[in-house]
């Protein structure tokens, strides 16, 4: 009975609460879309075959939920504030695929300096995002061609 | 004696199978699926006629992997078949070893060998990455390259110098450039190899007509048609070193589909030419892989 009042308690501050969470402030930086760490493609092509800014935001929420649910990938999202996370990586992966938005997250050498992240981790970010774009019917090819986008930036992300 | 000898091979390849299932307790990420390529015949990571730059096994530099494999090649008049297994060492070193057999069936008969007479064929590769990355350098045309030495040991010295061939073991030594084009879902390979041997030494190494070492050509051209099916050809040039036992270059078109990282299996249909006088040796060549 106690537990239910508590549940009560906390659905009605969840109500009351701001529709998105705060993200933690970080160091300042320069913002540039250079940050991104590619070239993105020209064209409106790309940014349709994966379903427009909507399209990109699934896949980045759904690649997100099943990394942070992965166990093996635990430790790498324990200090990550999840909530910029979502958002910048909407930012940068739109970005790339040509739609006209800024990225406004850091760059890849910074933001993964401290992660920790090894090459079977990347790796298993990426069969996540395969999986996210399978779901989304994202065509293989394209797939593909975001892909190639992102892995140049192993070099930077895996640090160990 | 062939029954026999598939069973042995697929009895193998399930204890391997099994074995590296409980040394590990996930499935590694090394790799993309098939970016890594199969095994190819002479037991080296690759595609089936061509040997890669790629290193075996979905191992990271931080990891060991390994695989096991059997294939056959059933041609007109003659069968082949191989199995063997592969180590990857943190996607630097391949270490391999594969055991050949070239079954004359009743062409035995025919060419005076005796009916099924078998040629076999030891063979211990080593491959060493030296520079390049197939996979994740795709803002560069750099490929991954690697150096590889194939040590070939033949069991049937005496037929092979009956038919003028020098040797019944031979070294080969190759380079490999591979590279995974992402953005327009290919996987390339040039590689070039350093051989005396008389169809890749099923037939010993230099001959009466050439026994000097010789630069061949082996290539292949995949097109990654999803995560699992990677589709395309091949082809690789030869020597032709035996008098009166012409030999031809070889070409095929593949199909490779992963399963899992665990387990993949290659088909093709492949054009090896004239071997031992016989012409128009085409067939179906099958692989099956697993490993981890």
């Amino acid at each position: 009975m106690s537990n239910l009042r508590t549940l009560m308690f906390a659905a009605a501050l969840g109500a009351a609460a701001p529709a998105f969470a705060e993200e933690k402030p970080v160091d300042p930086y320069t913002q540039s879309n250079a940050n991104a760490g590619a070239t993105p493609f020209t064209g409106e092509q790309m940014l349709a075959a994966f379903n427009g800014r909507e399209g990109v935001a699934r896949i980045v929420d759904d690649t997100l939920d099943r990394s942070v649910a992965d166990p093996r990938l635990t430790d790498i999202f324990r200090a990550t504030d999840m909530e910029r996370l979502r958002r910048t990586l909407k930012e940068q992966v739109a970005h790339l695929l040509g739609a006209p938005v800024d990225y406004t997250g850091r760059d890849m050498k910074t933001t993964h300096k401290d992660q920790g992240i090894n090459t079977a981790e990347f790796n298993l970010l990426v069969e996540h995002m395969q999986l996210a774009m399978d779901k989304e019917g994202v065509a293989y090819r394209h797939q593909n061609q975001l892909l190639a986008k992102l892995a140049p930036m192993k070099r930077d992300v895996v640090t160990r | 004696m062939t029954g026999k000898t598939q069973a042995v091979l697929l009895a193998l390849t399930l204890a391997m199978t099994a074995t590296l299932a409980q040394a590990r307790d996930r499935e590694t990420s090394g790799k993309l699926l098939l970016t890594g390529g199969v095994t190819s015949l002479e037991g080296a990571g690759g595609g089936g006629l061509a040997t890669w730059a790629t290193i075996t096994g979905y191992e990271t530099v931080d990891e060991v992997g390994a695989n096991a494999h059997a294939t056959l090649v059933q041609l007109p008049d003659y069968q082949f078949r191989a199995g063997g297994v592969a180590v990857g060492f943190r996607d630097r070193v391949e270490i391999s070893y594969t055991r050949q057999s070239f079954d004359t069936g009743d062409t035995g008969s025919k060419l005076g060998l005796g009916q099924g007479f078998t040629f076999n064929q030891d063979i211990v590769g080593v491959k060493v990455r030296v520079l390049g990355d197939a996979v994740y350098a795709q803002d560069s045309w750099v490929p991954q390259v690697a150096l590889g030495v194939q040590w070939k040991k033949n069991d049937k010295d005496a037929v092979i110098t009956a038919i003028g061939g020098k040797d019944d073991s031979g070294v080969d030594y190759y380079v490999a450039a591979t590279k995974v084009l992402l953005n327009q879902s290919l996987v390339l390979d040039g590689t070039l190899r350093a051989t005396k041997a008389n169809q890749t030494g099923l037939l010993g190494f230099g001959g009466n007509k050439n026994d000097d070492y010789e630069l061949q050509f082996e290539g292949s051209a995949g097109y990654l048609v999803s995560k699992r099916l990677l589709i395309g050809a091949e082809y690789r040039s030869k020597p032709d070193n035996l008098a009166g036992l012409k030999e031809d270059d070889w070409v095929d078109i593949f199909a490779a589909y992963a399963f899992s990282k665990n387990l993949s299996v290659t088909a093709a249909y492949a054009d090896l030419g004239t071997i031992a006088t016989f012409k128009d040796q085409r067939g179906l060549y099958l692989s099956i892989q697993a490993g981890f």
